[in-house]
Protein backbone atom coordinates (compact mmCIF):
# COMPACT_ATOMS: atom_id res chain seq x y z
CA UNK A 1 0.00 0.00 0.00
CA UNK A 2 1.37 3.38 -1.00
CA UNK A 3 1.21 5.88 1.81
CA UNK A 4 -0.07 9.46 1.54
CA UNK A 5 3.36 11.07 1.85
CA UNK A 6 4.70 9.00 -1.01
CA UNK A 7 1.87 10.18 -3.23
CA UNK A 8 2.72 13.81 -2.51
CA UNK A 9 6.40 13.22 -3.09
CA UNK A 10 5.70 11.59 -6.43
CA UNK A 11 3.45 14.51 -7.36
CA UNK A 12 6.18 16.97 -6.45
CA UNK A 13 8.87 14.96 -8.19
CA UNK A 14 7.11 14.20 -11.45
CA UNK A 15 3.99 16.30 -12.01
CA UNK A 16 5.76 19.63 -11.51
CA UNK A 17 8.68 18.81 -13.84
CA UNK A 18 6.18 17.47 -16.36
CA UNK A 19 4.29 20.76 -16.19
CA UNK A 20 7.53 22.61 -16.71
CA UNK A 21 8.33 20.50 -19.76
CA UNK A 22 4.91 21.36 -21.21
CA UNK A 23 5.82 24.98 -20.90
CA UNK A 24 8.85 24.56 -23.17
CA UNK A 25 6.42 23.86 -25.97
CA UNK A 26 4.44 27.01 -25.16
CA UNK A 27 6.32 30.09 -24.05
CA UNK A 28 5.29 33.63 -23.42
CA UNK A 29 6.02 37.00 -24.89
CA UNK A 30 8.12 39.69 -23.29
CA UNK A 31 6.44 42.79 -21.94
CA UNK A 32 6.80 46.13 -23.67
CA UNK A 33 8.19 48.82 -21.39
CA UNK A 34 8.39 52.47 -22.23
CA UNK A 35 12.14 53.20 -22.44
CA UNK A 36 11.69 56.73 -21.17
CA UNK A 37 9.89 55.54 -18.05
CA UNK A 38 12.51 52.86 -17.47
CA UNK A 39 15.26 55.48 -17.70
CA UNK A 40 13.63 57.67 -15.05
CA UNK A 41 13.27 54.86 -12.54
CA UNK A 42 16.99 54.13 -12.21
CA UNK A 43 20.16 56.02 -11.70
CA UNK A 44 23.49 55.14 -13.20
CA UNK A 45 25.63 56.11 -10.24
CA UNK A 46 27.17 52.66 -9.98
CA UNK A 47 29.15 53.19 -13.17
CA UNK A 48 30.92 56.14 -11.59
CA UNK A 49 31.93 53.95 -8.64
CA UNK A 50 34.25 51.86 -10.80
CA UNK A 51 37.82 52.30 -9.51
CA UNK A 52 40.18 54.23 -11.79
CA UNK A 53 42.23 51.10 -12.51
CA UNK A 54 39.13 49.21 -13.63
CA UNK A 55 37.81 52.15 -15.66
CA UNK A 56 40.96 52.39 -17.78
CA UNK A 57 41.09 48.70 -18.71
CA UNK A 58 40.91 48.08 -22.43
CA UNK A 59 38.58 45.55 -23.96
CA UNK A 60 40.83 42.68 -25.14
CA UNK A 61 38.00 41.38 -27.35
CA UNK A 62 37.62 44.65 -29.23
CA UNK A 63 38.17 44.39 -32.96
CA UNK A 64 37.72 40.62 -33.11
CA UNK A 65 35.25 39.87 -35.90
CA UNK A 66 32.75 37.75 -33.98
CA UNK A 67 32.85 39.56 -30.64
CA UNK A 68 29.71 41.65 -31.09
CA UNK A 69 27.74 38.63 -32.31
CA UNK A 70 28.91 36.61 -29.32
CA UNK A 71 27.99 39.51 -27.05
CA UNK A 72 24.55 39.76 -28.63
CA UNK A 73 23.90 36.07 -28.00
CA UNK A 74 25.12 36.29 -24.40
CA UNK A 75 23.09 39.45 -23.81
CA UNK A 76 19.96 37.64 -24.96
CA UNK A 77 20.73 34.72 -22.64
CA UNK A 78 21.70 36.57 -19.50
CA UNK A 79 20.74 40.25 -19.62
CA UNK A 80 17.63 40.67 -21.75
CA UNK A 81 15.26 39.30 -19.12
CA UNK A 82 15.81 42.46 -17.01
CA UNK A 83 17.22 45.05 -19.43
CA UNK A 84 14.85 44.18 -22.27
CA UNK A 85 15.54 42.34 -25.50
CA UNK A 86 16.67 45.58 -27.16
CA UNK A 87 18.39 46.85 -23.97
CA UNK A 88 15.66 49.47 -23.71
CA UNK A 89 15.21 48.87 -19.98
CA UNK A 90 12.39 47.29 -18.04
CA UNK A 91 10.71 47.20 -14.68
CA UNK A 92 13.72 45.62 -13.05
CA UNK A 93 16.67 47.27 -14.77
CA UNK A 94 17.61 50.45 -16.63
CA UNK A 95 18.11 51.08 -20.32
CA UNK A 96 21.60 50.38 -21.58
CA UNK A 97 21.07 52.73 -24.51
CA UNK A 98 21.23 55.73 -22.19
CA UNK A 99 24.06 58.21 -22.53
CA UNK A 100 25.36 57.32 -19.08
CA UNK A 101 26.08 53.80 -20.32
CA UNK A 102 27.14 54.62 -23.85
CA UNK A 103 29.63 57.24 -22.69
CA UNK A 104 31.12 55.02 -19.99
CA UNK A 105 34.45 53.35 -20.67
CA UNK A 106 34.42 49.63 -21.52
CA UNK A 107 36.39 49.03 -18.33
CA UNK A 108 33.72 50.70 -16.19
CA UNK A 109 30.96 48.61 -17.80
CA UNK A 110 33.02 45.47 -17.33
CA UNK A 111 33.45 46.36 -13.65
CA UNK A 112 29.70 46.83 -13.14
CA UNK A 113 28.98 43.58 -14.94
CA UNK A 114 31.51 41.71 -12.82
CA UNK A 115 30.43 43.16 -9.47
CA UNK A 116 26.73 43.63 -10.09
CA UNK A 117 24.64 46.17 -8.20
CA UNK A 118 23.47 43.74 -5.56
CA UNK A 119 21.47 46.17 -3.41
CA UNK A 120 19.51 47.27 -6.52
CA UNK A 121 18.85 43.75 -7.72
CA UNK A 122 21.59 43.19 -10.30
CA UNK A 123 23.46 39.94 -9.64
CA UNK A 124 27.23 39.62 -9.96
CA UNK A 125 28.25 38.11 -13.28
CA UNK A 126 31.77 37.00 -12.47
CA UNK A 127 30.53 33.46 -13.12
CA UNK A 128 30.76 34.25 -16.83
CA UNK A 129 34.35 33.89 -18.03
CA UNK A 130 36.13 37.20 -18.74
CA UNK A 131 36.10 36.88 -22.56
CA UNK A 132 32.31 36.48 -22.42
CA UNK A 133 31.84 39.51 -20.17
CA UNK A 134 34.00 41.59 -22.52
CA UNK A 135 31.92 40.38 -25.46
CA UNK A 136 28.77 41.63 -23.71
CA UNK A 137 30.47 45.00 -23.15
CA UNK A 138 31.35 45.12 -26.86
CA UNK A 139 27.74 44.48 -27.78
CA UNK A 140 26.39 47.08 -25.35
CA UNK A 141 28.72 49.67 -26.88
CA UNK A 142 27.11 49.09 -30.27
CA UNK A 143 23.71 50.18 -28.92
CA UNK A 144 24.43 53.89 -29.17
CA UNK A 145 21.27 54.48 -31.17
CA UNK A 146 18.19 56.00 -29.57
CA UNK A 147 14.99 53.94 -29.69
CA UNK A 148 13.31 54.36 -33.06
CA UNK A 149 10.33 56.76 -33.25
CA UNK A 150 8.17 53.85 -34.41
CA UNK A 151 8.88 51.91 -31.19
CA UNK A 152 8.32 54.98 -29.05
CA UNK A 153 4.94 55.46 -30.73
CA UNK A 154 3.99 51.85 -30.09
CA UNK A 155 4.81 52.00 -26.40
CA UNK A 156 2.81 55.17 -25.80
CA UNK A 157 -0.34 53.82 -27.40
CA UNK B 1 -10.21 33.97 -14.84
CA UNK B 2 -12.07 33.20 -11.65
CA UNK B 3 -10.79 30.15 -9.84
CA UNK B 4 -13.04 28.68 -7.21
CA UNK B 5 -11.78 25.83 -5.07
CA UNK B 6 -13.86 23.80 -2.70
CA UNK B 7 -12.20 23.14 0.59
CA UNK B 8 -11.69 19.44 -0.11
CA UNK B 9 -10.00 20.23 -3.43
CA UNK B 10 -7.73 22.87 -1.98
CA UNK B 11 -4.48 20.92 -2.55
CA UNK B 12 -5.38 20.08 -6.13
CA UNK B 13 -6.30 23.69 -6.84
CA UNK B 14 -3.05 24.91 -5.30
CA UNK B 15 -1.10 22.54 -7.52
CA UNK B 16 -3.07 23.65 -10.60
CA UNK B 17 -2.40 27.32 -9.78
CA UNK B 18 1.32 26.69 -9.43
CA UNK B 19 1.36 24.82 -12.75
CA UNK B 20 -0.43 27.70 -14.45
CA UNK B 21 2.16 30.10 -13.10
CA UNK B 22 4.95 27.88 -14.43
CA UNK B 23 3.28 27.71 -17.81
CA UNK B 24 3.07 31.48 -17.94
CA UNK B 25 6.70 32.00 -17.06
CA UNK B 26 9.59 32.04 -19.49
CA UNK B 27 12.59 29.76 -19.42
CA UNK B 28 15.93 31.32 -18.80
CA UNK B 29 19.40 30.23 -19.84
CA UNK B 30 20.71 28.22 -16.92
CA UNK B 31 24.32 28.77 -15.96
CA UNK B 32 24.85 26.05 -13.43
CA UNK B 33 28.01 24.99 -11.70
CA UNK B 34 28.60 21.23 -11.59
CA UNK B 35 28.58 21.10 -7.79
CA UNK B 36 25.94 18.97 -6.11
CA UNK B 37 27.17 19.20 -2.52
CA UNK B 38 29.46 22.25 -2.46
CA UNK B 39 28.16 25.79 -3.07
CA UNK B 40 29.80 28.69 -4.81
CA UNK B 41 28.83 32.28 -3.97
CA UNK B 42 26.40 32.80 -6.85
CA UNK B 43 22.76 33.18 -5.88
CA UNK B 44 19.56 32.79 -7.85
CA UNK B 45 18.64 35.84 -9.89
CA UNK B 46 15.91 37.89 -8.18
CA UNK B 47 12.37 36.91 -9.12
CA UNK B 48 13.48 33.68 -10.82
CA UNK B 49 12.50 30.20 -9.76
CA UNK B 50 14.70 27.23 -10.40
CA UNK B 51 13.19 23.78 -10.15
CA UNK B 52 15.65 20.96 -9.74
CA UNK B 53 15.41 17.21 -9.41
CA UNK B 54 18.31 15.12 -8.15
CA UNK B 55 18.91 11.41 -7.69
CA UNK B 56 21.52 9.57 -5.67
CA UNK B 57 22.06 5.86 -6.21
CA UNK B 58 24.13 4.46 -3.38
CA UNK B 59 25.66 1.14 -2.47
CA UNK B 60 25.86 -0.29 1.06
CA UNK B 61 28.30 -3.00 2.15
CA UNK B 62 25.96 -4.48 4.75
CA UNK B 63 22.64 -3.57 3.24
CA UNK B 64 20.60 -3.09 0.11
CA UNK B 65 21.47 -0.36 -2.39
CA UNK B 66 19.23 2.68 -2.27
CA UNK B 67 17.89 5.40 -4.52
CA UNK B 68 17.46 8.73 -2.75
CA UNK B 69 15.95 11.69 -4.56
CA UNK B 70 14.93 15.21 -3.89
CA UNK B 71 13.21 18.16 -5.51
CA UNK B 72 14.52 21.68 -4.96
CA UNK B 73 12.49 24.83 -5.47
CA UNK B 74 15.02 27.67 -5.46
CA UNK B 75 13.78 31.24 -5.55
CA UNK B 76 15.78 34.46 -5.83
CA UNK B 77 14.05 36.68 -3.28
CA UNK B 78 16.70 39.41 -3.66
CA UNK B 79 20.03 39.65 -5.42
CA UNK B 80 21.56 39.01 -1.97
CA UNK B 81 19.09 36.39 -0.72
CA UNK B 82 18.08 33.02 -2.13
CA UNK B 83 15.54 30.80 -0.43
CA UNK B 84 15.02 27.14 -1.22
CA UNK B 85 12.70 24.29 -0.28
CA UNK B 86 13.74 20.65 -0.53
CA UNK B 87 11.45 17.63 -0.52
CA UNK B 88 13.34 14.39 0.11
CA UNK B 89 12.47 10.76 -0.53
CA UNK B 90 14.16 7.43 -0.70
CA UNK B 91 13.68 3.87 -1.98
CA UNK B 92 15.80 1.09 -0.57
CA UNK B 93 15.85 -1.95 -2.85
CA UNK B 94 13.88 -4.90 -1.43
CA UNK B 95 12.40 -2.61 1.23
CA UNK B 96 10.15 0.39 0.63
CA UNK B 97 9.76 3.91 -0.71
CA UNK B 98 9.41 6.62 1.91
CA UNK B 99 9.05 10.36 2.06
CA UNK B 100 11.88 11.40 4.35
CA UNK B 101 11.21 15.06 5.09
CA UNK B 102 11.85 18.61 4.01
CA UNK B 103 14.51 21.26 4.30
CA UNK B 104 14.26 25.02 4.10
CA UNK B 105 17.47 26.70 3.11
CA UNK B 106 18.43 30.38 2.92
CA UNK B 107 21.60 31.88 1.56
CA UNK B 108 22.64 35.48 2.20
CA UNK B 109 25.36 37.28 0.34
CA UNK B 110 27.36 39.24 2.91
CA UNK B 111 29.33 41.66 0.70
CA UNK B 112 28.06 43.86 -2.12
CA UNK B 113 30.94 43.58 -4.56
CA UNK B 114 33.31 40.85 -5.65
CA UNK B 115 36.31 40.41 -3.36
CA UNK B 116 39.32 38.16 -3.10
CA UNK B 117 37.06 35.69 -1.27
CA UNK B 118 33.30 36.05 -1.37
CA UNK B 119 31.39 34.92 1.72
CA UNK B 120 27.78 33.77 1.75
CA UNK B 121 25.96 32.76 4.93
CA UNK B 122 23.88 29.59 4.65
CA UNK B 123 21.14 28.76 7.18
CA UNK B 124 18.99 25.65 6.87
CA UNK B 125 16.24 24.11 8.94
CA UNK B 126 15.58 20.47 8.28
CA UNK B 127 12.84 18.19 9.48
CA UNK B 128 13.73 14.74 8.27
CA UNK B 129 13.57 11.18 9.51
CA UNK B 130 16.29 8.59 9.98
CA UNK B 131 15.62 7.05 6.57
CA UNK B 132 16.84 10.18 4.75
CA UNK B 133 19.76 9.23 2.52
CA UNK B 134 20.16 12.09 0.06
CA UNK B 135 23.58 12.78 1.64
CA UNK B 136 23.42 16.39 0.49
CA UNK B 137 26.01 17.07 3.15
CA UNK B 138 28.11 14.88 5.39
CA UNK B 139 28.59 15.94 8.99
CA UNK B 140 29.70 14.65 12.36
CA UNK B 141 30.08 10.89 12.46
CA UNK B 142 27.70 10.07 9.60
CA UNK B 143 28.90 6.67 8.42
CA UNK B 144 27.59 3.94 6.17
CA UNK B 145 26.79 1.50 8.98
CA UNK B 146 24.37 4.04 10.53
CA UNK B 147 21.79 2.95 8.01
CA UNK B 148 18.91 0.96 9.44
CA UNK B 149 16.00 -0.68 7.59
CA UNK B 150 13.48 1.92 6.44
CA UNK B 151 10.74 0.60 8.71
CA UNK B 152 12.85 1.38 11.78
CA UNK B 153 14.73 4.41 10.53
CA UNK B 154 11.64 6.40 9.54
CA UNK B 155 10.46 6.40 13.17
CA UNK B 156 13.44 8.54 14.18
CA UNK B 157 12.60 12.20 13.61
CA UNK B 158 15.30 14.82 13.30
CA UNK B 159 14.90 18.57 13.65
CA UNK B 160 18.21 20.20 12.80
CA UNK B 161 19.63 23.60 12.15
CA UNK B 162 22.56 23.76 9.80
CA UNK B 163 24.94 26.67 9.28
CA UNK B 164 27.52 26.97 6.54
CA UNK B 165 29.93 29.63 5.50
CA UNK B 166 30.22 29.49 1.72
CA UNK B 167 33.56 30.91 0.62
CA UNK B 168 34.14 31.12 -3.09
CA UNK B 169 36.34 32.78 -5.66
CA UNK B 170 36.31 32.75 -9.45
CA UNK B 171 39.61 33.46 -11.15
CA UNK B 172 40.57 32.98 -14.81
CA UNK B 173 37.49 30.85 -15.35
CA UNK B 174 38.24 28.62 -12.35
CA UNK B 175 35.91 28.58 -9.39
CA UNK B 176 37.15 27.48 -5.99
CA UNK B 177 34.67 26.91 -3.18
CA UNK B 178 35.24 26.02 0.47
CA UNK B 179 32.24 25.34 2.73
CA UNK B 180 32.83 24.63 6.42
CA UNK B 181 29.58 23.59 8.10
CA UNK B 182 28.10 22.90 11.50
CA UNK B 183 24.82 21.22 12.41
CA UNK B 184 22.90 21.31 15.68
CA UNK B 185 20.06 18.98 16.47
CA UNK B 186 17.21 20.88 18.12
CA UNK B 187 16.73 17.96 20.50
CA UNK B 188 18.33 18.62 23.90
CA UNK B 189 21.79 17.31 24.82
CA UNK B 190 22.91 16.75 21.23
CA UNK B 191 26.41 17.98 20.28
CA UNK B 192 27.28 20.33 17.44
CA UNK B 193 28.47 18.36 14.43
CA UNK B 194 31.00 19.53 11.87
CA UNK B 195 31.76 18.86 8.24
CA UNK B 196 33.21 20.34 5.10
CA UNK B 197 32.82 20.50 1.34
CA UNK B 198 35.33 21.89 -1.11
CA UNK B 199 35.10 22.15 -4.87
CA UNK B 200 36.87 23.39 -7.97
CA UNK B 201 35.36 23.81 -11.42
CA UNK B 202 35.95 25.41 -14.80
CA UNK B 203 34.03 25.68 -18.09
CA UNK B 204 35.60 23.57 -20.84
CA UNK B 205 35.95 26.74 -22.92
CA UNK B 206 36.11 30.37 -21.80
CA UNK B 207 35.20 31.86 -25.17
CA UNK B 208 31.63 31.54 -26.39
CA UNK B 209 30.56 30.92 -29.94
CA UNK B 210 28.29 33.33 -31.77
CA UNK B 211 25.64 30.72 -32.51
CA UNK B 212 23.38 28.96 -30.10
CA UNK B 213 24.48 25.35 -29.79
CA UNK B 214 23.92 22.37 -27.53
CA UNK B 215 27.29 20.70 -27.70
CA UNK B 216 29.62 23.72 -27.64
CA UNK B 217 32.41 23.32 -25.14
CA UNK B 218 31.43 26.49 -23.25
CA UNK B 219 28.15 24.78 -22.27
CA UNK B 220 30.03 22.21 -20.20
CA UNK B 221 31.50 22.91 -16.78
CA UNK B 222 33.71 20.24 -15.23
CA UNK B 223 34.78 20.07 -11.64
CA UNK B 224 35.51 17.99 -8.61
CA UNK B 225 34.13 17.98 -5.07
CA UNK B 226 35.52 16.63 -1.81
CA UNK B 227 33.24 16.41 1.20
CA UNK B 228 33.08 14.69 4.56
CA UNK B 229 32.49 14.82 8.29
CA UNK B 230 34.74 16.22 10.98
CA UNK B 231 33.19 14.77 14.14
CA UNK B 232 31.39 16.76 16.77
CA UNK B 233 32.03 18.82 19.89
CA UNK B 234 32.50 15.63 21.93
CA UNK B 235 34.94 13.98 19.52
CA UNK B 236 36.26 16.34 16.90
CA UNK B 237 38.41 14.82 14.15
CA UNK B 238 38.45 12.22 11.41
CA UNK B 239 37.77 9.14 13.58
CA UNK B 240 34.63 7.33 12.36
CA UNK B 241 33.81 9.84 9.68
CA UNK B 242 33.04 9.37 6.00
CA UNK B 243 34.58 11.24 3.06
CA UNK B 244 33.90 11.36 -0.66
CA UNK B 245 35.69 12.49 -3.78
CA UNK B 246 33.33 13.29 -6.64
CA UNK B 247 34.16 14.43 -10.16
CA UNK B 248 31.23 16.42 -11.56
CA UNK B 249 30.03 17.68 -14.91
CA UNK B 250 27.29 20.21 -15.74
CA UNK B 251 25.78 20.63 -19.18
CA UNK B 252 23.91 23.89 -19.68
CA UNK B 253 21.48 23.68 -22.58
CA UNK B 254 20.23 26.67 -24.59
CA UNK B 255 16.66 25.43 -23.99
CA UNK B 256 17.00 26.63 -20.37
CA UNK B 257 17.71 23.34 -18.70
CA UNK B 258 20.86 21.97 -17.14
CA UNK B 259 21.98 18.43 -16.50
CA UNK B 260 24.47 17.47 -13.83
CA UNK B 261 26.18 14.18 -13.19
CA UNK B 262 28.60 13.22 -10.44
CA UNK B 263 29.90 9.82 -9.35
CA UNK B 264 31.11 10.08 -5.73
CA UNK B 265 33.68 7.60 -4.45
CA UNK B 266 33.97 6.77 -0.76
CA UNK B 267 37.49 7.39 0.52
CA UNK B 268 37.46 5.11 3.57
CA UNK B 269 35.69 2.06 4.96
CA UNK B 270 33.11 4.22 6.78
CA UNK B 271 31.91 5.72 3.47
CA UNK B 272 29.54 4.28 0.91
CA UNK B 273 31.64 2.82 -1.89
CA UNK B 274 29.75 4.69 -4.60
CA UNK B 275 27.21 7.51 -4.69
CA UNK B 276 26.05 7.98 -8.26
CA UNK B 277 24.30 11.32 -8.56
CA UNK B 278 22.57 13.13 -11.37
CA UNK B 279 20.23 16.08 -11.58
CA UNK B 280 18.08 18.12 -13.92
CA UNK B 281 17.16 21.78 -13.48
CA UNK B 282 14.97 24.38 -15.15
CA UNK B 283 15.00 28.08 -14.44
CA UNK B 284 11.89 30.21 -14.85
CA UNK B 285 12.18 33.95 -15.09
CA UNK B 286 9.61 36.37 -13.76
CA UNK B 287 7.96 33.82 -11.47
CA UNK B 288 7.87 36.22 -8.49
CA UNK B 289 6.35 38.94 -10.65
CA UNK B 290 3.54 36.62 -11.71
CA UNK B 291 2.83 35.61 -8.12
CA UNK B 292 2.63 39.26 -7.06
CA UNK B 293 0.28 40.06 -9.97
CA UNK B 294 -1.95 37.17 -8.92
CA UNK B 295 -1.96 38.58 -5.39
CA UNK B 296 -2.87 42.05 -6.66
CA UNK B 297 -5.81 40.64 -8.64
CA UNK B 298 -7.06 38.70 -5.65
CA UNK B 299 -7.23 41.79 -3.45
Amino acid sequence: MVNKNTVWLLLAAFVLPAGLCLFTIGGASAQGIDPATAHDRFDYAEIAKAPAKARTRNNPQEGKPETVLVGKKLFAQHCAECHGSAAEGGKKAPSLRADEVQQATPGALFWVLTNGVVRRGMPVWSRLPEPQRWAIVSYIKTLNVSPSPQRADNTTQ
Amino acid sequence: MQLSCHKQHYRLCSLATVLLLFLGARLSWAQESPYIVAYDHYLEEPGNLEVEYFSTLGTQRDGDPFHAYWVELEYGAKAWWTTELYLDGQSTFSQSTVFTGFRWENRFRLLQHEHFVNPVLYIEYEQINGADKIIKEVEGHDIESDNEPNALARRTLKHELELKLLLSKTFNGWNFAVNPLTTKSLSPNEPWEFGYAVGASRPLALNASANSCNLCRENFVAGVELYGGLGDTESFGLHQTSHYLAPALAWNLPSGSAVRISPGFGLNSDSHRLLMRWGLSYEFIGFGERISRLWEKRW
